[in-house]
């Protein structure tokens, strides 16, 4: 029973394969809103924004902060592309809360000489990690 | 014949150069497993991106987006990748023949140089530097290539170049390392690959497949020019592990030959020195 509801999960970045190994179910965000996968989802490919992944299998639960890069899910595997990828326990909470602080900071200023777009995605990313890390 | 301190005088500099280029290839040994490590790392990146965004281009063949479409402008823009030092055989002077001997016009091509080598040689030949960026390729990160790959798409959106092209070269393995140029703008759809039976399954994208190429098409650019620069890197410890082996060997050759010389000299020294005690002891008696 358990074997027919897991499928392939192959994490890669540009530096080293993540994790390959078989999951039950994945959840991350996505531009178009958080999705989960199970087994026997149909193709899709999608983009991936600043997010928690959490993969579950058997026997735990691991979560890791996911930035940014692409996935593609196929019926019984799926791979994603990530660019940047980090375990909870590579992060270190002290940078992502002050990361998270001077992002807020400069949103707020609102001033012209903000590059809005990044400091958003910056805060994202810092909230992603601290997220990764409460959990 | 030269003197039999001249010869010594050559054979020790010789000696001195060989310690020289053993070390060198000694430390281009280490650095090249490592660069070779870092490489077949990033070929796993490289092999999966490329097959999404082909099945995608193959699935999606009526797509409309800038990033397919070849552009009015005639200027090309080529990302050279070469290295900072020299002394690595043909390295780099197989990268730039790709260009001066490619089909490309001189006035039309634009060159983003990472590596010192590559900058100096095309500026000599008179071709036109767009940037220099020679400091990356010491430690290439992927940091570095995104923003090589921002710079470009900025360039090709804005109309300034038609054409973009990544000039490196692939490690195929220890021995074999082959300089390549690849097309990366417009991007187009491999004719020959194969049609595979993963490749034919109707696959959804969300966003729409406009949006998705536009924002995964930087992503595979960035992937390109990273995968390139780590292989190259890889490739110029390879070459320069070759270069400095086939110089060590050369030196052990010529010291071989000095020694010779060296001995035969000393040895026409002593029967010569013999010849002239005899010949005075002959003329006292």
């Amino acid at each position: 029973m358990a074997e027919g509801r897991n499928f392939d999960l192959e994490i890669i970045t540009p530096d080293r394969v993540f994790y390959q190994g078989q999951a039950s179910m994945i959840e991350f965000n996505t531009t178009e809103g958080e999705i989960g996968v199970y087994k026997d989802h149909i193709p899709l490919t999608v983009i991936i924004k600043p997010g928690v992944l959490t993969i579950t299998s058997e026997e735990d639960k691991k979560l890791a902060a996911l930035h940014s890069g692409f996935a593609t899910i196929m019926q019984d595997k799926v791979t994603i592309l990530a660019e940047v990828i980090e375990w909870g326990d590579e992060i270190d909470e002290e940078r992502a809360e002050a990361a998270r602080q001077r992002a807020e900071e400069r949103l707020r200023t609102n001033q012209a000489s903000v590059d809005m777009a990044r400091a958003e995605a910056a805060l994202l990313r810092a909230v992603a990690r601290i997220k990764t890390i409460k959990k | 014949m030269a003197s039999m301190r001249d010869i010594k005088r050559r054979k020790g500099s010789v000696q001195s150069t060989q310690q020289i280029t053993k070390a060198m290839k000694l430390v281009s040994t280490v650095k090249l497993q490592k660069a070779k490590q870092k490489a077949e790392q990033t070929t796993n990146y490289f092999d999966a991106m490329y097959n999404t965004v082909q099945n995608m281009l193959a699935k999606a063949k009526n797509i409309q987006h800038p990033y397919l479409q070849p552009s009015d402008s005639t200027k090309k823009l080529v990302i050279m990748i070469t290295s900072n030092k020299g002394l690595a055989g043909g390295y780099n002077s197989n990268v730039i023949k790709l260009i001066t001997q490619g089909d490309f016009n001189k006035n039309d091509v634009k060159i983003m140089a990472v590596g010192r080598k590559g900058k100096e040689a095309m500026a000599r030949y008179g071709y036109e530097i767009y940037r220099d960026c020679c400091e990356i390729i010491d430690g290439p990160t992927y940091e570095d290539a995104r923003a090589l790959a921002k710079e470009a798409l900025e360039l090709f959106a804005k109309g300034e170049v038609g054409e973009l092209y990544l000039a490196y070269t692939h490690f195929k393995n220890t021995v074999s390392h082959i300089p390549t140029l690849v097309k990366l703008l417009p991007v187009e759809a491999d004719a020959n690959r194969e049609v595979t039976e993963e490749s034919n399954i109707p696959m959804n994208f969300e966003p729409k497949e406009e949006e998705a190429l536009q924002l995964i098409i930087p992503t595979y650019i960035t992937s390109l020019i990273y995968g390139g620069m780590m292989e190259s890197v890889a490739s110029e410890n390879g070459a320069r592990m070759q270069a400095m082996d086939s110089a060590t060997s050369n030196a052990e050759e010529i010291i071989d030959k000095l020694t010779l010389q060296y001995n035969r000299a000393r040895q026409g020294a002593i029967t010569q020195e013999l010849t002239e005690i005899i010949a005075g002891a002959q003329a006292i008696s």
